[in-house]
């Protein structure tokens, strides 16, 4: 007779506040060692990626390994500009949030290279589905900031009519879905739309971002179904930034080995990227929309990145998490590790570094100005009030033109 | 044509004119659907056309995500719900999403998309083969509800429905799929080829979505029935010899208010009919828009004839159902009063 015994089991985080964080436990293989293969391979050579980590720039911010999407300095310095101009928008918009110029707002800090880096491998009228933490997404797609600022300041030119909360952009023109509240829904979505693509003809993808947290929805099972019954031309992101709100990733991976190796279940291509490291996301991300196009199918990749600063500007991190922990993360910041690897290539300097971050400063401090000319969610001028009435269908019909009338105007 | 054979009509219709349209459920490919409604499509439209969906209805919302995602890339779709009890797995994706894409967006995106499903009581389906959710979704801003009565309004409205560019939530009646049922449990069937409705055109036409229809004038009082009880009622009525007039509803949201209060305002007098519990039923939303809109016609207040507020029966089930003999009790307290 064995005393083995089942015992109920909650996961805890490794380090709580007052801890020494020290991530020496992860499982996080040498940039350059994981083997590439070919776009249109069977899922199941993805098996080891799944597990292991894609990466690109080692710890010398040099380029190696299979996996070097060999991108021109070019293309770098646009990267490391978007990414720049993202944690800047963010900046600013915290502190206007906190002088109550908006109702709310939620940065990116940390994990501007999974959103500008994925924007960037695919092509501009690929669609999107986004999560509320993909704002580099818009800057890397050309969006005005001007109007995502009026979006978030809810004001007469908010192209949502006030109607969302901030950060909730939606973007027809930018290929960029109307980002939803509810968590985890648009990843079916983007599966049904590749597929009508391909239905079409089209050689156009889709891809979808989602949380660690998110994983454990239905929609993720829903969308990992799909995708892989119908063979969808869709990449399938997860970005594990280690914390849903106060839950440490470990809620929703539970004894998995990697969120990555959740998609190899249902057939599909999988891939565990460094989300710290622009190239490897650039490259993986290519790799999958290669693999898209070409019939392939669906491809789901973990971005393992951290998230840096708190989830919201209702959250206060420092409640359930040690409070330098983002300082002891062994994949950095990603910012700074795409401007030393341009220095190290002779195609960047400290100076550039600083201008550019002045001229990226000085752009979000003219926008919002241009922005405000716009009015406030507080001293307004908003959307007209009635235009509440205006697209519930494509036509008002009897109930809303009397609801109408009912509230005087 | 029975109704089965009406919206196969219909979706034959609308996948001969346009391309856009695709049609998806489980077991809706191949097989062409449970109860035969996806019948033959596939064989004469493509895999890719009308086609079978994994078991996971929040796909099928999501493959209406599909609805939703196929409609952003401006397809037409028509997913199929096997079963109107299913459909709760779905509803983050309908009432979250699917509602609210052209209103969240401001008009960017659009979810026009039809998600069918066979609905209703009175075919000893128990709990889970029998239920009428739809106040569940009249309560959605963003969705249209359509319940059809008949094989004729089954075909136009569900190309009405494709056709709007909106949402809409498709309930049909299966007890009357093959013949409409005078509310007599054990009564063998009658046949929709006896019943003017039963006249199906093959080509397209269209029943207008948000009008109702006065399918038995009278003076007594006013029926405001959809789906089966629409032919309750009229049995009820012949056969306790009252006059009602019968109002079948056909649209739930948006629901015909001219019809409506013409007809209340003329006869004083008012049933409203739902197989559905009573507490916070459509029953509920149409008695209470009665009585602001005709509080001064009324001569009775308003009877809502409905199931209990209790899950549906296997057993018991003709205690629940609203039979003609609970209708006739109900026309009598409302015209007596």
């Amino acid at each position: 007779m064995s005393d083995a015994q089942s015992r109920f089991h909650v996961p805890t985080p490794p380090f709580r506040p007052g801890d020494a964080p020290d991530f020496s436990y992860l499982n996080l293989p040498k940039a350059g060692t994981a083997k590439r293969p070919d776009a249109l391979a069977s899922w199941r050579e993805t098996s080891d990626l799944a597990v292991g980590l894609v990466g690109v720039l080692d710890h010398n911010h040099q380029a190696v390994g299979d996996w070097d999407p060999r991108l021109s300095p070019e293309i770098l310095r646009e990267g490391l500009s978007h990414m720049v101009l993202t944690r800047i928008y963010d900046e600013r918009m915290l502190k206007l949030q906190r002088q109550g110029k908006m109702s709310f707002y939620m940065k990116s800090t940390g994990e501007e290279a999974v959103s500008v880096a994925g924007a960037m491998a695919m092509r501009p009228t690929d669609m999107a589905f986004p999560s509320y933490r993909q704002q580099g997404l818009l800057f890397a797609r050309g969006r005005d900031i001007v109007d995502m600022m009026c979006h978030c300041i809810s004001n007469s030119r908010d192209n949502l009519k006030g109607r969302q909360l901030p950060v909730h952009y939606a973007w027809a023109e930018g290929h960029v879905f109307t980002i939803s509240g509810n968590l985890g829904t648009q990843f079916p979505q983007a599966v049904g739309y590749a597929m009508a693509c391909a239905y079409k003809g089209e050689d156009r993808i889709a891809a979808s971002w989602i949380g660690d947290g998110t994983t454990a929805e239905g929609d993720f099972h829903g969308a990992l179904t799909l995708a892989s019954t119908y063979r969808a031309p869709v990449i399938l992101n997860v970005v594990n930034n280690q914390w849903a709100i106060s839950s440490h990733q470990n809620i929703a991976l539970g004894d998995a080995p990697t969120f990555a190796a959740k998609g190899l279940g249902y057939g599909v291509a999988s891939l565990r990227v460094d989300g710290n490291d622009f190239l490897a996301i650039y490259a993986a991300t290519q790799w999958a929309a290669e693999r898209a196009r070409k019939g392939g199918g669906a491809t789901l990749i973990e971005l393992f990145t951290y998230r840096a600063d708190a989830h919201s500007t209702s959250d206060d991190p420092s409640k359930y998490r040690p409070k330098g922990e983002f300082d002891s993360w062994p994949l950095g910041d990603p910012i700074e590790r795409l401007k030393q690897h341009l220095i190290g290539k002779g195609e960047w300097d400290e100076a550039r570094h600083e201008k550019l971050e002045e001229t990226m400063t000085a752009l979000v401090v003219k926008s919002y100005k241009e922005a405000e000319s716009h009015g406030t969610l507080h001293d307004g001028p908003l959307a007209p009030t009635e235009s509440i009435f205006e697209d519930v269908y494509a036509r008002p019909d009897w109930r809303l033109r009397r609801q109408r009338q009912d509230l005087g105007i | 044509m029975n109704i089965i054979q009406a919206l196969n009509s219909a979706m034959d219709v609308l996948l001969d004119a346009d391309p856009d349209v695709v049609i998806f459920g489980e077991d809706a490919g191949y097989f062409g659907g449970v109860f035969k409604a996806t019948d033959g499509l596939q064989a004469k439209y493509g895999l890719d056309r009308v086609f079978d969906a994994p078991i996971n209805e929040a796909a099928i919302a999501a493959i209406a995500a599909m609805a939703v995602g196929m409609a952003a890339r401006g397809l037409k779709p028509i997913a199929e719900i096997q079963f109107a009890d299913y459909i709760f797995p779905a509803i983050d994706q309908i009432v979250s999403e699917m509602s609210r894409i052209r209103y969240r967006s401001a008009g960017q995106f659009t979810s026009g998309c039809v998600v069918r499903s066979p609905w209703g009581g009175g075919i000893r389906g128990g709990q889970t083969h029998s239920m009428s959710p739809e106040a569940f979704f009249t309560h959605v801003p963003g969705l249209q509800v359509v319940v059809p009565s008949n094989p004729y309004d089954a075909k136009g409205l569900l190309i009405a429905s494709i056709e709007s560019g909106d949402p809409v939530i498709f309930f049909e009646p299966k007890r009357i799929y093959n013949g409409p049922f005078d509310g007599v449990p054990d009564k063998p069937l009658s046949s929709w080829a006896r019943h003017p409705k039963g006249e199906v055109p093959e080509e397209r036409y269209t029943v207008e979505l948000g009008k109702a229809e006065i399918v038995r004038p009278g003076e007594a009082c006013t029926v405001i029935a959809y789906g089966t009880l629409v032919h309750v009622a009229e049995a009820a009525a012949e056969h306790a010899g009252i006059d009602a007039e019968i109002i079948d509803l056909k649209t739930l949201v948006p629901y015909d208010i001219e019809t409506i209060a013409a007809s209340v305002n003329k006869t004083g007098r008012v049933v409203v009919a739902q197989e559905a519990p009573r507490t916070s039923g459509f029953a509920a939303e149409l008695a209470a828009q009665i009585q602001e809109e005709c509080f001064y016609a009324l001569e009775a207040p308003v009877f809502r004839l409905t199931g209990w507020d209790t899950p549906y029966p296997h057993a018991h089930e003709w205690a629940y159902f609203p039979t003609r003999d609970r209708f006739i009790r109900a026309l009598k307290t409302v015209t007596e009063a």
